[in-house]
């Protein structure tokens, strides 16, 4: 069996995968990094999201191996150093962005790749960009909130919620 | 899925050589490809990962041509300033694929080399009239689709790069099916080379084609009314659960329309 190795949240791994391992049960079976969700395994739904390199992208759709060497990120990787919540994971919480919980560390992570490229979305901005993320509970209405008033916060501005 | 071995070769000639093995497959991106395995409906013996190329990287602008990698993520492609400032109507194609995830994976070499009937690159490729770049040859856009999910590459054969000549002007209006975020109908209208070009994806059972009634409408009068005037006929065209071949055909003039208009 090939080896892979990458960089997951800072920390060096490797290990022994099949070729049709994919980068999610990779993350999740190997790794042990269950916040990775995996919601339809097709593209469509944005649970599995993580970062490759710094750029927002579909785990359920990638192959391990093509990560090879790649700097990744999860939802595990997200939080502050002390462990304490991110602004944006907090803004979740605030502006209660989330109900189940499924979507949401692909939410998380689609987002903070959003707020990297564009400090300061318009509403519209936020929803297209969560085009490849589905929440079947929420409604979407508080994530995008949510993701406004973390982009505020993150410009040293504030909002109150609700 | 079933399981295969997966090599990364370093070079389009490593890569070719890969390629000559029993069942190998070239994967890009693997925004399609990875699906179909899943679903079993591909199992090649060897997958060719062609992501690690450099030669197939980057973006270059000269003397009224846009160089694009087969490598080129669509989010590089809808991000380039060089694209943007040359062939605008290319950037906006590029950004309107997919989903933002899907764009930072997805590649221009892969979308045409699939050429699925809905995709939206091949109307691009085909209405400016691009050249296709292989390991061995260039290939007219013309020359280069060949039909549901055909190409004219031969086994093996890798793309490399498309070479698009800077438009006059360019539109790409793409009405979308919601859920898959495929093209129900696209189409692409440029003026290039001393012509008028439409081509149209996602309506044709054949895939992208060049919608001469509307060419020689717009090439007389290039208006919205003229295209009002032409009659598109839907002989051919999809019938799904999104729309009849009628529904299809009229799509084709109303994005037309748009377009025309948004070049006006
Ligand atoms: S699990 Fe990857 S997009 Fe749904
Ligand atoms: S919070 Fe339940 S699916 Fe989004």
């Amino acid at each position: 069996m090939p080896t892979v190795s990458m960089t997951v949240n800072g920390k060096a791994v490797a290990s022994d995968v099949e070729g049709r391992t994919l980068l999610v049960d990779f993350l999740r079976e190997n790794l042990r990094l269950t916040g990775t969700h995996v919601g339809c395994d097709t593209l469509q739904c944005g649970a599995c999201v993580v970062h490759v390199n710094g750029d927002s992208v579909k785990a359920c759709s990638m192959l391990a191996l093509s990560a090879e060497g790649a700097e990744i990120t999860t939802i595990e990787g997200i939080a502050n150093p002390d462990g304490s919540l991110s602004v944006l994971q907090r803004a979740f919480q605030d502006h209660h962005g989330l109900q189940c919980g499924f979507c949401t560390p692909g939410m998380v992570m689609s987002a903070a790749d959003l707020l990297k490229r564009n400090a300061n979305p318009s509403e519209r901005e936020v929803r297209e960009w969560l085009e490849g993320n589905l929440c079947r509970c929420t409604g979407y209405h508080n994530i995008v909130k949510a993701i406004l008033a973390a982009a505020a916060e993150m410009r040293g501005e504030k909002i109150a919620a609700e | 899925m079933y399981n295969f071995d997966y090599v990364k070769p370093a070079s389009v000639a490593d890569a070719v050589a890969a390629l000559q093995g029993e069942d190998a497959q070239a994967i890009a991106g693997g925004q399609t490809l990875i699906a179909t395995m899943k679903q079993r409906l591909a199992q090649p013996r060897t997958l060719v990962d062609l992501t690690g190329i450099t030669e197939m990287q980057g973006i270059s602008v000269d003397g009224g041509v846009v160089s694009v990698g087969a490598g080129a993520r669509h989010a590089e492609v809808a991000g380039s300033a060089e694209v943007r400032g040359a062939i605008p109507a290319l950037a906006d194609l590029a950004g309107k694929i997919g989903d933002p995830q899907v764009r930072n994976r997805g590649t221009i070499g892969g979308s045409i080399a699939n050429n699925d009937p809905s995709a939206c690159y091949p109307a691009a490729v085909l209405g400016l009239g691009a050249t296709v770049v292989t390991n061995a040859r260039e290939i007219a856009a013309a020359d280069f689709f060949q039909g549901l999910y055909t190409t004219s590459l031969n086994e093996g054969e890798v793309v490399t790069a498309v070479k698009f000549p800077v438009a006059a002007a360019a539109s790409w209006q793409k009405f979308e099916q919601p859920a898959s975020r495929f093209s129900l109908v696209g189409v692409f209208v440029a003026k290039v080379e001393g012509e008028v070009r439409v081509a149209v994806t996602g309506a044709s059972e054949e895939g992208v084609f060049r919608a001469a009634a509307l060419e020689q409408a717009l090439a007389s009068d290039f208006s919205a009314a003229a295209v009002e005037g032409a009659s598109v006929s839907s002989a051919g065209m999809i019938a799904d659960l999104h729309g009849t071949p009628d529904y299809r055909a009229n799509l084709v003039k109303v994005m037309t329309k748009r377009a025309v208009e948004a070049m006006s």
